[in-house]
């Protein structure tokens, strides 16, 4: 009777443990499949001619050297815009704020913020940016939508490393008759660049693979700009281009070829996300 | 001088602040503004409740029920098959796993997260969607169900990094407790340390139901984009994809009724954020 309910209890903690393992495998797999046939694929769309000209529907040539500067012009204004205000606003939550409920009102709003879905992201950035500031679709339309959309992340990140700063410090500076700003500016801000790095690396991430948010604000357009023409004129990001090449033009062997890109910057993105953690976590034990 | 600089950062940092309520507010009155009128015309009850969509037709209906019900039904099979998924593997990462596993294994889950929508949608184009027509014999694999298998795979990484992180705060002396007693590994976890956690699990799967319902392009590309009523097997259009495919050439009372939609979205999304926290306060009021 024993050995029975002994036994059944052994093959019933196997029987957890294999689901387990299953499990994390599953998860695994998925990751190995999606990597490794998006590289099948799209490796061999890959060349120098792809990568550096411009669509022509005259010679019949693919290029994504547009979609790459988009990219990049966009990446490059909404992180300007977005790292002051985002520091800024943390900066403020943890040495300014006195009043309470602001405080919990701002807490709230970027929790709100942080849950709302892309797509209505890219509407509200249609009316509001596009339309009532009249910037028409563009890649500064598409940019300021997405800083809206990624204040959560760096304000989230920064006040985390905020947290760590010793008070010691802050009341060392005040005590020899620092001002406020004095004391965030040499003190507090030098001690979270971890904090501050951290949340433009992941915030670069979601810039990088955003595409509902892009698509009524900064729009399709394939047209090779330098910066401030291109920032003030609509313009497709890698991202956008895989979907408009698969999906309304069934060029896929471009889109698999798009999707290799984005697979190497978001693995990019990931490592220097564990290079700073990596960095600044030695650092902190010294 | 000194002081005045003070001052002015100071106004500065405050302005950051409030930068994200006037993000909400814009947010919410724009949908509200914009979204109003269509669901007055059209009548809210034949808006919400209307089975049929044809914008285009010569007699346009607006009826999103198909909509809404099939953003419910897709959210509810990918927290299906995905949440037992991301809960085991955050249990086996948690509490098996040996450091080196566990680190691996987190990087593959934060590289899942960092794929970009469109992506999953691609692959899901070209391997799941055929795969499903072969597999069930129908004509078109571009369903229901490819949409909640790739929504499952998407939700995937909240999932687990929330329901890890919850189970890695369970204090240690439960779980010695339980193993004290003579409870095996798998009894002392799945029976002691998971209750302890259950509100940050929960949290997780509130966190995937959001994610779920919000995400346009990913679904847009492998769910067929006919309004239909939802069916398995059949092509369906999410509330997302609804407002993504029609915007681009919409015009007047169509256009409207996409912001409509927006509106209701909205709507779901803040009920799901209310539930999160109430979730999340429920959890800390116990500890």
């Amino acid at each position: 009777m024993k050995t029975n309910f002994e036994k059944k209890r052994r093959s019933k903690e196997m029987l957890w443990k294999m689901i387990m393992y299953v499990c994390t495998i599953i998860t695994c797999l998925i990751l190995v499949f999606v990597i490794g046939y998006v590289l099948m694929q799209g490796i061999k769309g890959l060349s120098v001619n792809f990568l550096t000209t411009k669509p022509s529907y005259l010679s019949g040539n693919i290029g994504i050297l547009p979609d790459i500067l988009n990219t990049v012009y966009l990446l490059v204004v909404a992180i300007v815009i977005l790292l002051p205000l985002g520091v800024g606003a943390a900066v403020y939550l943890s040495e300014y704020a006195s009043n309470h409920k602001l405080v919990k009102t701002i807490d709230y709003a970027a929790e709100i913020l942080s849950g709302i879905p892309s797509i209505i992201y890219g509407l509200v950035g249609m009316l509001f940016f596009c339309r009532l500031l009249n910037m028409q679709t563009s890649l500064l339309a598409g940019a300021l939508t997405l800083v809206m959309m990624n204040l959560p992340t760096i304000m989230r990140t920064t006040r985390e490393s905020l947290l760590s700063v010793q008070t010691g410090l802050r009341e060392g500076a005040y005590g020899l008759g620092a001002s406020k700003w004095r004391v965030v500016r040499t003190i507090v801000i030098p001690e979270c660049m971890d904090g501050i790095l951290t949340g433009c690396i992941l915030s670069a991430g979601r810039i990088l693979g955003e595409s509902a948010a892009l698509l009524f604000t900064a729009g399709f357009a394939h047209a090779l700009h330098g910066f401030m023409d291109g920032i003030t004129s609509s313009g497709a990001t890698l991202t956008v281009a895989l979907y408009v090449y698969a999906k309304e033009q069934g060029e896929f062997q471009v889109a698999f070829s798009i999707a290799v890109i984005l697979l190497v910057l978001a693995v990019l993105v990931n490592l220097s996300a564990e290079l700073v953690k990596h960095h600044y976590k030695k650092k902190k034990e010294v | 001088m000194n002081k005045a600089v003070d001052k002015v950062m100071q106004g500065f940092f405050l302005l950051c602040g409030l930068i994200t309520i006037a993000s909400v507010c814009v947010i919410t009155v724009y949908l509200i503004i914009s979204g109003i009128p269509a669901i007055k015309e059209i009548g809210i009850v034949d808006f919400l409740f209307g089975k049929t969509w044809a914008s285009t037709a010569k007699e346009a209906e607006y009826g999103i029920l198909p909509f809404i019900l099939t953003s419910v039904y897709g959210t509810c099979g990918a927290i299906l098959i995905g949440v037992p998924v991301g809960f085991f593997t955050a249990v086996y990462l948690s509490k098996f796993a040996p450091v080196s596993v566990k680190k691996v294994v987190s990087f593959v889950v934060s590289l899942l997260a960092s794929i970009p929508s469109v992506v999953y949608g691609l692959v899901g184009m070209l391997v799941l969607v055929p795969w499903i027509r072969k597999a069930f014999h129908i004509a078109d694999g571009a369903t229901l169900f490819a949409a909640m298998l790739v929504l499952a795979v998407m939700i995937l990484p909240s999932i687990i990094n929330v329901s890890m992180t919850a189970l890695d705060a369970v204090p240690k002396k439960y779980e010695a407790g339980a193993l004290a007693l003579g409870a095996t590994e798998c009894e002392t976890y799945l029976k002691v340390s998971v209750p302890a956690a259950k509100s940050g699990i929960m949290a997780s799967v509130v966190l995937g139901v959001g994610r779920a319902i919000g995400e346009a392009m990913a679904v847009m590309m492998v769910s067929g984009n006919v309004a239909n009523m939802p069916k398995l097997f059949g092509s369906v259009r999410f509330l997302t994809t609804a407002v993504a495919s029609e915007m681009s050439y919409a015009s007047g009372l169509q256009k409207q009724a996409l912001f409509s939609i927006a509106l209701v979205l909205f709507v779901f999304i803040m009920m799901i954020n209310l539930l999160l926290r109430k979730v999340m306060a429920g959890g800390e009021n116990k500890s």
